[in-house]
């Protein structure tokens, strides 16, 4: 989902919680959980391949370039090469068995090439515009949430909020062409586009940081106002324990908990913003490389991106599943016991 | 203020209780769910701008494209590429120069025929363009967040009210949808069809369901743990009365709120397909091919960008705005 | 009795809320002395835990008005202190337990670290020493297996456990006054009854000064010294226990001792239950605040709130039936059962 409701997280994460700890009570163990959301995460996964292969299969046209030029035998030739001959079930077989050994076949396009070649390729300005992205979204966020939480109905509050309804609304690629436009070409602060040093990538890690900023900045605000109304809080501020110590210690630790949960959401959001975000700064990645082949047709890098894709959005689940209910205390005592 | 019995006169110490009528005045009136949001809803000063706003803006969509001559589709090479001009509004840069400060009507000769927020390369005005973008983005949008809802509320139901296996493997079902990043299956639906206004709605319906599914299930089964649905059961209440009674009340908030939020999620979803050109295909226009056409010619010819991302950013801050604005005023927790 | 450790005089506080402000504390006085257990009852919104908070100066910052009175600790008034020097008085000199102890826990932090905090901001300790101080304390309130439970999260605690670290938190620097808000009301029956031993017992331990927020009438007859009856954000009565539960002078003070069940009573003797309900602070008019409900209610009460008057030295009332022009009423039957 483009949008995060922060306030449905938390309920759902209290749910999860919940859950959770009735599964551990009844004799649940936390390796028990892990194994489970294990599993979860390989049929999810298998699931994806499977509809990914027949997808493949249903595409229109034929995957390569300039079929007209191929003689009936060259096809033929083609088609035994790329395992099209095959009947679909035996193909299907071939395609897992060789998905395990990690082989994602060959790129239609690029001659001799194997997709997972492209991939690797391609990881490095993605996998460095996307980290970027989360790390000054989540510290710009933080502070903005902070700032809004403890200013409650001031100015400031406004103010944060408004930043944020704004960053959560403008798409990121209306951003990114107007920052483009505005700081690359107007006032030529930084280089346009390409991808030729570090500073190329601040333009593009910036503009996809937006929607994380926006997204950590509401859901820490709403989490922080929500642990501040706390019994625990006041509790913490009868003991005379300052209210710096209280905010930190008791309010901010509470209050953070639960944002683990966004990273899931948020790393899709990145991983889409980076098929256009990369389009508009020509950043050599992989969501250039899936939307230059989606408009060539090079179905089998299309299905590895999205393959590759998919495992990562996964498995970032799955970590979080499993990294939530070991910062939460109240479910990680269960695993000693 | 307290005060002291000298003061006091003796014939007042005699027993006077309140009438019945007095003393029921002093309680507060009940007032309904729905008025009392609608009131909150009306102090929240972003809600209110941004529902104006989307009158504002749908009004203009549906009635834009008829405040000139032009069509959306009709192409004129000596119109091309003409700079934004509105008599009246030259200060604010609707002078009609382009890049280099040269004055193209002046210099085609067609000065009496401004094209507002200018034209495109094959000369199709613009204006005329943007709002009939904006009724396709529109029309997607609302066609798909209905089928959401319709979906999302039917599956939804369902679940929660047969509970038990069916929920479960229906649950199931959501719990690998979810976690499937749904652009992408978007995109592998309209890399199988053909590209168009159909394609894309159905494409966004595929994954779109599911939030509104999650939210009506939560609801009901929250719904039905409660004491009070208990006690118009125990009272005689039939399941007709508690679905319209009880049940509709109070899901329609969350659902209300949902579909506030599908409608930008929708008309984001478009804009991004259009702009990595698997969207809406020309002559046709939306939001999104718009921007894709303004971004191409950005350098030189900045409008073409500026006027449709201006546009889409406050359709969207303004459905985020008021769906916020009406969260807060549906929540029943914040009810005193 | 000793002399005054507290006094809080002329009270009066306000909220701003989304429909306006509202006097949640009007002209509230009342004493504590040093080793007393005053309680205070009333029904909810009586604005007891209003004045409760008002003393830790722990109500919300923004929206609280303090209009006028004073909070005598010792010879400081409180409500002139600021927040930093309210933070050296917190937990040190007065301590707060809380209603509900399934909340007032940090869930993520450990019961023994929670302890430990209060101890280790007031006394100059070494963290050792805090620990060794704090499994002492937990002892203390009657926490089994201390050195292992130092080291489990709230959720591991049953409610009354849970209560039982509160008042060990509450207890850890040995303040003058416990402010005990609710502390039974969220717990089993049986519980309440070994906590509120559990707080006598500390008090005979070590003086401490207790102010007993309840509705509980049979909490108030089995702990408290003194009793000051709150309606509305106002004190309609203060005295003596026995004052209270013997010789009643409110009406209100009378409404509630005749809905409380008592075990030794005649069961033909029906329970009286005070008719309507509790008036909304906000559209409070210049007369008593129980007039609305009183069945002895004269026209004096509807439009002039009566002053404080003396009974005895330790019992004083505001009601109009005090004064020589009113009527006399007799003491209502089933309050006087109990021997006076």
């Amino acid at each position: 989902m483009l949008r995060i409701d922060e306030e449905s997280i938390p309920f759902l994460y209290r749910e999860l919680i919940r859950i959770k700890m009735e599964m551990m009570k009844r004799g649940g163990s936390m390796s028990k959980y892990i194994l489970q959301r294990f599993l979860y995460m390989m049929i999810t996964l298998f699931i994806i391949v499977t509809i990914t292969f027949f997808v493949m299969r249903l595409l229109p046209g034929t995957p390569f370039s300039n079929p007209e030029k191929l003689s009936e035998a060259q096809l033929e030739i083609m088609n035994v090469k790329y395992g099209l001959d095959k009947p679909l079930a035996v193909q299907y077989l071939t395609y897992l068995g060789n998905l395990v050994q990690g082989d994602l076949g060959l790129s239609f396009q690029s001659q001799g090439r194997t997709v997972i070649n492209v991939i690797a390729n391609r990881i490095g300005p993605s996998a460095l515009i996307g980290g970027q992205a989360m790390v000054i979204g989540f510290i710009i966020g933080l502070i903005l949430g902070v700032i809004s939480a403890l200013k409650h109905n001031t100015i400031f509050d406004y103010g944060s909020v408004f930043l944020a309804v704004l960053g959560m609304s403008v798409p990121s690629f209306v951003f990114a062409a107007l920052m483009q436009y505005f700081i690359g070409v107007k006032l030529e602060w930084l280089p346009v586009a390409l991808w030729e040093g570090y500073s190329y990538s601040i333009m593009p890690s910036i503009a996809l940081s937006v929607l994380v900023i926006a997204t950590v900045a509401r859901f820490i605000r709403s989490e922080m106002l929500e642990v501040l109304g706390q019994d625990y809080v006041l509790t913490a501020r009868a003991k005379g324990i300052s209210e710096e110590v209280v905010i930190i210690r008791h309010v901010l630790r509470n209050a953070l908990i639960p944002v683990v949960t966004v990273v899931g959401p948020l790393s899709v959001s990145i991983m889409t913003g980076t098929l256009v975000i990369e389009k508009i700064f020509a950043v050599p990645g992989l969501g250039e490389q899936f939307t230059l082949s989606i408009l060539v047709n090079d179905y089998s890098v299309i299905m590895g991106i999205t393959l590759f894709f998919s495992a990562l959005f996964i498995f970032v689940i799955f970590v979080v599943d499993v990294l939530y209910v070991i910062l939460d205390p109240r479910i990680k005592l269960e695993r000693e016991g | 203020m307290r005060k002291h019995d000298s003061e006091i006169a003796e014939e007042l110490f005699v027993h006077a209780p309140l009438e019945e009528r007095t003393s029921e005045e002093i309680t507060q009136k009940p007032t309904g769910f729905w008025i009392e949001s609608f009131q909150r809803l009306s102090k929240n000063r972003g809600a209110v701008i941004g529902f104006i706003i989307i009158i504002i803006i749908s009004i203009l969509a549906i009635f834009g494209p008829m405040f000139n001559k032009y069509e959306y589709n009709t192409q004129d090479l000596a119109r091309s590429n003409l700079p934004p001009l509105v008599y009246g509004l030259e200060r604010f840069g609707f002078d009609g120069t382009d890049s280099h400060g040269t004055n193209v009507y002046e210099a085609k000769s067609i000065a009496n025929e401004a094209a507002w927020i200018g034209t495109d390369e094959f000369g199709r005005d613009l204006w005329t363009r943007v709002w009939r973008g904006t009724q396709i983005s529109m029309l997607i949008a609302l066609v798909a967040a209905f089928l959401d809802l319709l979906i999302g509320v039917i599956y939804g139901s369902i679940s929660a009210f047969y509970g038990g296996k069916i929920d479960n493997f229906m649950q199931r079902i959501i719990e690998i949808l979810v976690g499937i990043p749904n652009l992408i299956l978007i995109i592998l639906f309209i890399l199988i069809f053909e590209p168009g206004i159909v394609t894309i709605i159905l494409a966004m319906v595929i994954t779109g369901w599911v939030n509104m599914a999650r939210i009506v299930r939560g609801q009901i089964l929250q719904l039905k743990g409660q004491e009070f649905i208990l006690a118009s059961r125990v009272l005689g209440a039939t399941n007709r009365q508690l679905i319209w009674k009880h049940l509709i009340p109070n899901t329609m908030g969350p659902i209300i709120v949902t579909l506030m939020f599908t409608i930008p999620t929708a008309i984001f979803f478009e804009a991004f397909l259009s702009f990595i050109g698997i969207g809406i295909q020309p002559p046709l226009a939306s939001l999104g091919t718009l921007i894709e056409d303004g971004y191409q010619d950005m350098r030189f010819f900045s409008y073409k960008l500026i006027f449709p991302a201006v546009l889409i950013s406050a359709i969207m801050i303004s459905f985020n705005v008021l769906g916020d604005g009406l969260r807060d005023a549906l929540d029943p927790k914040m009810r005193k | 009795m000793g002399e005054n450790i507290l006094s809080v005089n002329d009270l009066e506080i306000s909220f701003q809320t989304y429909k306006g402000v509202l006097k949640a504390v009007r002209g509230v006085s009342f004493e504590l002395k040093k080793g007393e257990t005053l309680a205070i009852i009333g029904e909810s919104g009586s604005g007891k835990s209003v004045t409760a908070k008002s003393i830790m100066k722990l109500l919300p910052k923004k929206t609280t008005i303090i209009n006028r009175g004073s909070i005598y600790y010792k010879e400081t008034d409180l409500l002139a202190r600021t927040y930093k020097e309210m933070e050296k008085i917190r937990g040190r000199e007065i301590s707060m337990v809380f209603q509900d102890p399934m909340t007032a826990l940090n869930p993520t932090m450990k019961i023994g670290k929670q302890v430990m905090e209060g101890l280790r901001k007031h006394q100059q300790i070494s963290k050792k020493e805090a620990r060794t101080r704090a499994e002492d304390l937990l002892e203390l309130v009657g926490i089994p297996n201390v050195s292992k439970r130092m080291d489990g999260f709230p959720h591991e605690f049953s409610g009354g456990m849970r209560q039982r670290v509160v008042i060990a938190m509450a207890l850890a620097c040995n303040p003058e006054i416990l402010i005990a808000d609710e502390p039974t009301t969220a717990l089993d029956v049986t519980i309440q009854a070994q906590i509120l031993e559990l707080m006598k017992d500390i008090q005979r331990k070590s003086g401490t000064s207790i102010i007993l927020i309840t509705h509980d009438l049979g909490v108030v007859a089995n702990m408290a010294d003194r009793v000051a009856v709150m309606y509305a954000g106002e004190v309609m009565e203060t005295g003596t226990s026995e004052e209270i539960f013997f010789s009643p002078k409110h009406p209100y003070t009378w409404g509630l001792l005749q809905s409380m069940p008592k075990i030794h009573q005649d069961n033909d003797l029906p329970l009286i239950p005070i008719a309507g309900s509790p008036p909304d602070v906000s559209l409070m008019h210049d007369g008593c605040p129980f007039a609305a409900r009183c069945p002895y209610v004269m026209k004096v009460c509807h439009h002039n709130n009566p002053a404080q008057s003396a009974v005895s030295d330790t019992h004083s009332v505001a009601c109009w039936l005090q004064d020589k022009k009113a009527p006399h009423i007799e003491l209502p039957t089933g309050i006087r059962s109990d021997g006076s």
